[in-house]
C-alpha cells in the first residue's frame, strides 16, 4: 500500500493467499456451491473410470430394462447399456466436449477480441460487424442444420464439439474487444508505451493479466454453452448415437416411451446429470461474474 | 429518425437475413448427403422399387427444383424465392410448400411464444432487480439463485418432469396435444379455457428455462445501477425506500434490458422446438422435429431462416421503439 | 443581496442578527471503523464540532482525511463494511445516530441536507427534473395539490436562479453548473437547518464555480441554515467560509475562524497547509508537505501526523495520543505541542 516513513511497530499482516480465498468463497456462496458440485461430478467420473466396467456403456453388454439393483444401481436401458457404465462415459464426453469447444470458443474470442480492439480500424470494424450480423441469427437452429447435414457416420464426439464452436464465438469476441478498448484508453498503457515496451511486452504484461477474470468467465460461459447445445442436439437425435452422451440416452428414452413403459429411471438419471452439471457451470459462473466485477462484490 | 439512421438499420436487418440464408443454403450442399435421394430410398422401403424407374424420378425431380443447375444459379434462384417468402416444397408432405405448413403450424406457437417470452421478461426481471438491491429482505434475494440453477435445466428436461409429476401422476393437467380430444375448435369460451389449460405445461417448461437468463442480466445491471451517484442521492434526499426502488432504480435498470426482448425470443423459440415436440403440440417446433426425423430438409431449411427473418424484424423494431421509451437517446 | 458575496467574511458575520447564535448542529464523539479484508481501519476518530445556525463551516484536508466520511456519518449513510460505532449527532433537539430508520429518513433533507459532490451524475436521468423534486416533497408528507407541489420547486429553482422551465427538462439537458444548482434547489426545498455541501466545485471551471458558492451563500442566507463546505481548494474556502476546520487520518486537528487559520495556523499540519499555498508575495518554490497521507489500516503510533511533522521525532508525539485542547477564544488544536494556556514546549 502506501510507503511512508514509519515508525517500527505495527504492519499490518497480509493473510495469505489462500485464506483469502476461502473467505470470499464463503461470502460467494454460488461459487462455493458451484464448485463443490462440479467437484463432486468429477470425482464420480474419475472414480467410476476405475470402478466400473465401460464397455458396458455401450449397447447390447448386459441385460435389458432393468431397474436399478445392487448389480446395477443405475439399472440398465432398452438397448442393455449399462446405465452407471453410460454416466460415467456420457459425463467424461461431455466434459471433453465442453472443454474442446470452451476452450477453442474462448481462445477464438480472445484473439479476435484482442485484435479489433488493439489494432483498431478496418480490423475492429470487420470483426465487430460479422459479429453483430451473426448474433440475431439463432444459433441452435443452425447447428441443428449443420448436424442434420452430416453424414450419420461422421458424426461424433469432436464432430459435435466443432458444430458447437462455429457459432458460439461471438460472445466472447465482444466482451474481450470492450475490455480491450476500456484498457487501451487507461493511463496504464500509455505510461507502458512511453516507457518503451514493445507491443508484445504491453500486451503480456500490462493488458493480459487484468483481463484473466473475464476471460476465465467467458471460458466458463461457453463451456456451459458448449454442454448446452450438445445436449441440445443430441436430444433431438442428431449426436453420435452410439455413444452415452447424456442426451442420446433421453432422446432414445423418449422415442421408446420411457415413462409411459414404466421404465422412469432411464430418462431420469441423465437428466438429474444434466442438471448437475449445468447447474454448477451456471453458478460458477455466476460466481465469475461477481469476481470480474468488482462492484458486485460484497465484503461483508 | 434520421433516415440515414433508418437505410443503416435496415442494411443491417437485410444482411442478417442475407447471412443466415447463405449460411443455410451451402452448408447442405457441402455434405455428400442427397436429400432427394435419402428420400426416395425411405419411400422405396416400403413400397416396391425399381432401382432404373428411380433414377428417372430422382432426376426429373432433380431438374424440377432446379437440382441440376449449376450452383450459382441455383443461389441466386434460392434467394429470388426468399424474396418472396417461398422456401420450397416439402419433401416430406409433398406437394405442400413449406410455406403453407408454416402457415398452418404458425398460430399454434405464437400464443405460447409470446406469453413465454413476456412472462420470462418479467418474473426474470422482477427477481434480478430484486436479487440485486441490498435492501431487500434476504430470503427474497435468495429466490433468484434457485431460478438461476434452472438455466442449468434445459426445458425439454423440465417439461419432462412436469408432464410426469403434474401431468401424469398429479393428473392436474392435461398431457399433450393443444386441445382435448373431440372438441371443436370454435370461439367459445369453454374452447378457450380447454386450450388454456394444454399451454399451462408447455410455457411453464419454457419459463423456468428462460427466466434464469433475466435474472442474472437483469441483476447484473442492477448491481451496476445501484452504485450510480443518483440513486446515493436518492437516499440522501430521504425518498421513501418504495419510491428509490422503483424511479431510480427499476427504470433504469428495466430499460435497457427491454433490447434483449428479441433474442430472447429467439431463444425461446429454439427451446420450444423441443417442448412441442414433447407436448405433442401442432405448431413450428413440432414441425421442426419431424422434419428433422424426417430429413425433410426443404423444411428444416426454410423454418430456420423463417425464425431468423422474425428474430431480425423483431430486433429492428424493437430498436426503432426504444427511444421513444428512453428520453437519454433522443438525439441518437 | 449580491454585496453580500464580495465583503470579507467578518462583515459579513457582523451583519448577521445577534439572536442567530444559537447551537444547531453538535457532533460529539463521531467514531467510524471500516471492517475490510485486510483489517480495520478507523475512519473517524472521536469528531466532535459544534456550529451555530447561519454558520459556515469549511472542513479541509487530504484524500482520505475523512471529510466525505464525516458527512455521510451525520447522514447516516455509512454502508457496510464501515459502521458508525460511538458519537452523537445533534441537529436542533433532534440526536440523529439514534434514531430510528424511518425518523432518520425523514430527518434527511428535512433537517439535514446533503449535496453530493459532481452532480453530473446525481441527478437520475429517466424522469424530469420536476419529478425529482416533487418526490423529495412527497416522500416527506408534504400535502399540497401539484400545483401548489410545483410552485415550492419554482421558488427553489428561482433561489438558485434557474428558470422555471427547467423543472420540466431532463437531467442530459442541463449544463454542469445547472445540475449543481438543482442539487441544491433540491437541497433546500424542506428548509433543513443544516447543508452539508460536499466539494460542490470540484467538477466546475472557475467561473462556475463562484456562480455556485454564491448561490450557496444567498440560499443559505434565505433560510439561516449552518453549513459545511468540504473541500480542499483553501483560496476558495478564504472567500466563503467563517470557520475552518482540519481534518487529517480521521481526525480533526485543528478549528479556528478563517482569519486565524490564515493568519496564525497553530498545528504543524494546517501550517504546512497554508504554507504551500501560492502567495503573491513570496514568489518562491512551492512548498509541499514531505510524505504521504497515512493508510488507515496502518496508522502511525502515538500521533497520526508524526512522520511528517518537523517536531515529530520525540516523545510523547512518537507514542500518545494526542487530544484536543480548546485555545483561548474558542480555538481547538489537537497536538501535542500545546495545552490550554498556549504553547508548550517551543
Amino acid at each position: 500500500m502506501t510507503t511512508v516513513a514509519m515508525s517500527p511497530q505495527q504492519a499490518i499482516e497480509q493473510p495469505n493467499g489462500l485464506v483469502l480465498l476461502l473467505r470470499y468463497l464463503r461470502r460467494n456462496k454460488g461459487l462455493a456451491v458451484g464448485l463443490a458440485i462440479f467437484l463432486a461430478l468429477v470425482l464420480f467420473t474419475v472414480i467410476g473410470s476405475f470402478t466400473v466396467d465401460l464397455k458396458h456403456a455401450y449397447p447390447l453388454s448386459v441385460g435389458l430394462k432393468k431397474p436399478p439393483s445392487w448389480q446395477y444401481p443405475f439399472g440398465t436401458d432398452f438397448f442393455g447399456r449399462d446405465l452407471l457404465a453410460a454416466m460415467v462415459v456420457g459425463l467424461w464426453q461431455t466434459a471433453v466436449i465442453g472443454i474442446l469447444a470452451g476452450g477453442l470458443g474462448t481462445l477464438i474470442g480472445v484473439i479476435l477480441g484482442f485484435i479489433a480492439a488493439y489494432f483498431g480500424g478496418f480490423a475492429d470494424a470487420t470483426i465487430r460487424t460479422v459479429c453483430q450480423i451473426l448474433t440475431p441469427i439463432p444459433v441452435l437452429l443452425i447447428q441443428v442444420v449443420i448436424a442434420s447435414s452430416l453424414d450419420k457416420r461422421d458424426v461424433t464426439i469432436f464432430t459435435m464439439a466443432f458444430i458447437v464452436v462455429l457459432l458460439a464465438w461471438m460472445g466472447p469476441t465482444l466482451v474481450i474487444r470492450s475490455q480491450v478498448l476500456t484498457m487501451k484508453e487507461r493511463q496504464f498503457v500509455s505510461v507502458a508505451k512511453l516507457s518503451g515496451v514493445s507491443d508484445f511486452g504491453i500486451i503480456f504484461k500490462e493488458i493480459l493479466p487484468n483481463l484473466l477474470p473475464f476471460i476465465a468467465a467467458a471460458f466458463v460461459s461457453q463451456v456451459f454453452l458448449a454442454v448446452f447445445a450438445a445436449f441440445y442436439l443430441a436430444v433431438l437425435g442428431l449426436g453420435p448415437l452410439r455413444e452415452p452422451l447424456l442426451g442420446n440416452i433421453i432422446w432414445a428414452a423418449t422415442g421408446q416411451g420411457a415413462f409411459f413403459n414404466g421404465w422412469w429411471w432411464w430418462p431420469i438419471e441423465p437428466s438429474i446429470g444434466m442438471i448437475l452439471i449445468l447447474g454448477s457451470l451456471a453458478l460458477i459462473n455466476m460466481g465469475l461474474d461477481e469476481l470480474a466485477n468488482p462492484r458486485v462484490r460484497r465484503t461483508e | 429518425m434520421r433516415p440515414r439512421l433508418l437505410i443503416k438499420r435496415l442494411l443491417f436487418l437485410v444482411l442478417v437475413i442475407w447471412a443466415a440464408s447463405t449460411i443455410v443454403f451451402f452448408i447442405p450442399r457441402l455434405s455428400s448427403r442427397n436429400a432427394l435421394r435419402e428420400r426416395f430410398a425411405e419411400l422405396a422401403r416400403t413400397g416396391g422399387f425399381s432401382s432404373t424407374d428411380m433414377e428417372k424420378i430422382i432426376a426429373s425431380m432433380q431438374k424440377q427444383f432446379g437440382l441440376d443447375q449449376p450452383l450459382l444459379q441455383q443461389y441466386w434462384q434460392y434467394l429470388n424465392n426468399l424474396v418472396h417468402l417461398d422456401f420450397g416444397v416439402s419433401l416430406y408432405k409433398y406437394p405442400a410448400t413449406v410455406t403453407e405448413l408454416i402457415a398452418q403450424a404458425l398460430p399454434w406457437s405464437i400464443s405460447l411464444l409470446l406469453v413465454t417470452t413476456i412472462l420470462s421478461f418479467v418474473i426474470g426481471n422482477l427477481l434480478g432487480a430484486i436479487a440485486a438491491w441490498p435492501r431487500s429482505p434476504r430470503w427474497m434475494r435468495g429466490i433468484a439463485t434457485p431460478f438461476v440453477l434452472l438455466t442449468g435445466v434445459p426445458p425439454v428436461i423440465m417439461g419432462v418432469l412436469l408432464l410426469f409429476f403434474i401431468g401424469f401422476r398429479l393428473k392436474l393437467l392435461p398431457l399433450g396435444g393443444s386441445y382435448s380430444v373431440g372438441l371443436i375448435p370454435d370461439w367459445s369460451w369453454p374452447f378457450f379455457l380447454d386450450l388454456m389449460a394444454h399451454q399451462i405445461l408447455p410455457a411453464l417448461a419454457l419459463i423456468f428455462g428462460s427466466v434464469g437468463g433475466w435474472v442474472l442480466s437483469m441483476r447484473g445491471m442492477g448491481i451496476t445501477i445501484q452504485g450510480e451517484d443518483y440513486v446515493n442521492f436518492a437516499e440522501h434526499k430521504g425518498l421513501t425506500p418504495g419510491r428509490i426502488f422503483r424511479d431510480y432504480y427499476l427504470r433504469n435498470t428495466l430499460l435497457p434490458q427491454v433490447t434483449g426482448l428479441a433474442l430472447a425470443l429467439g431463444t425461446v423459440v429454439t427451446s420450444a422446438i423441443i417442448v412441442e415436440g414433447l407436448f405433442a403440440l401442432p405448431g413450428i417446433g413440432s414441425l421442426i422435429n419431424v422434419a428433422i426425423r424426417a430429413n425433410d430438409f426443404p423444411t428444416i431449411y426454410g423454418i430456420v431462416i423463417f425464425i431468423t427473418i422474425a428474430v431480425a424484424v423483431l430486433m429492428a423494431i424493437l430498436e426503432f421503439v426504444y427511444p421513444l421509451i428512453d428520453p437519454r437517446v433522443k438525439n441518437e | 443581496m449580491n454585496s453580500m458575496t464580495t465583503t470579507a467574511p467578518d462583515a459579513r458575520a457582523a451583519m448577521r442578527p445577534a439572536t442567530a447564535a444559537t447551537p444547531v448542529l453538535r457532533v460529539e464523539g463521531l467514531e467510524v471503523t471500516y471492517y475490510t479484508d485486510l483489517g480495520r481501519a478507523k475512519a473517524l476518530d472521536s469528531v466532535s464540532f459544534t456550529l451555530n445556525s447561519g454558520e459556515k463551516m469549511g472542513v479541509v484536508g487530504e484524500s482520505g482525511s475523512g471529510k466525505s466520511t464525516m458527512a455521510l456519518a451525520m447522514m447516516r449513510m455509512i454502508k457496510p463494511p464501515g459502521r458508525v460505532e460511538a458519537g452523537k449527532v445533534w441537529v436542533g433537539d433532534t440526536e440523529l445516530v439514534s434514531l430510528n430508520t424511518e425518523d432518520m429518513r425523514k430527518a434527511r433533507l428535512g433537517k439535514i441536507a446533503y449535496i453530493p459532490q459532481g452532480a453530473m451524475n446525481s441527478l437520475n436521468p429517466v424522469i424530469r427534473i420536476g419529478a425529482q423534486m416533487v418526490d423529495a416533497l412527497k416522500s416527506h408528507d408534504v400535502k399540497g395539490s401539484s400545483a401548489e407541489l410545483r410552485d415550492r420547486c419554482f421558488a427553489a429553482l428561482h433561489s438558485v436562479d434557474l428558470d422555471p422551465g427547467v423543472f420540466r427538462m431532463y437531467a442530459h439537458e442541463l449544463s454542469g453548473g445547472m445540475k449543481q444548482r438543482v442539487c441544491i434547489a433540491i437541497g433546500i426545498l424542506l428548509r433543513p437547518q443544516v447543508i452539508i455541501c460536499d466539494e460542490p466545485t470540484s467538477a466546475l471551471d472557475v467561473v462556475t464555480q463562484r456562480q455556485v458558492m454564491e448561490t450557496i451563500d444567498r440560499v443559505q442566507d434565505e433560510i439561516n441554515a449552518a453549513v459545511i463546505l468540504i473541500g480542499h481548494d483553501m483560496g476558495l474556502m478564504a472567500q466563503f467560509v467563517d470557520k475552518v476546520a482540519v481534518m487529517y487520518a480521521g481526525r480533526l486537528v485543528e478549528v479556528a475562524t478563517v482569519r486565524e487559520m490564515f493568519t496564525d495556523p497553530k498545528h504543524p499540519y494546517s501550517r504546512a497547509l497554508i504554507a504551500s499555498l501560492p502567495n503573491l508575495e513570496n514568489k518562491g518554490v512551492f512548498q509541499g508537505i514531505p510524505g504521504l497521507a497515512p493508510s488507515l489500516l496502518r496508522l502511525p503510533s502515538g500521533c497520526a501526523f508524526h512522520p511528517r511533522c518537523p517536531h515529530g521525532n520525540q516523545d510523547p508525539q512518537r507514542s500518545v495520543r494526542p487530544e484536543e485542547v480548546t485555545l483561548a477564544g474558542g480555538r481547538k488544536v489537537t497536538c501535542h505541542l500545546y495545552d490550554a494556556e498556549g504553547v508548550k514546549n517551543g
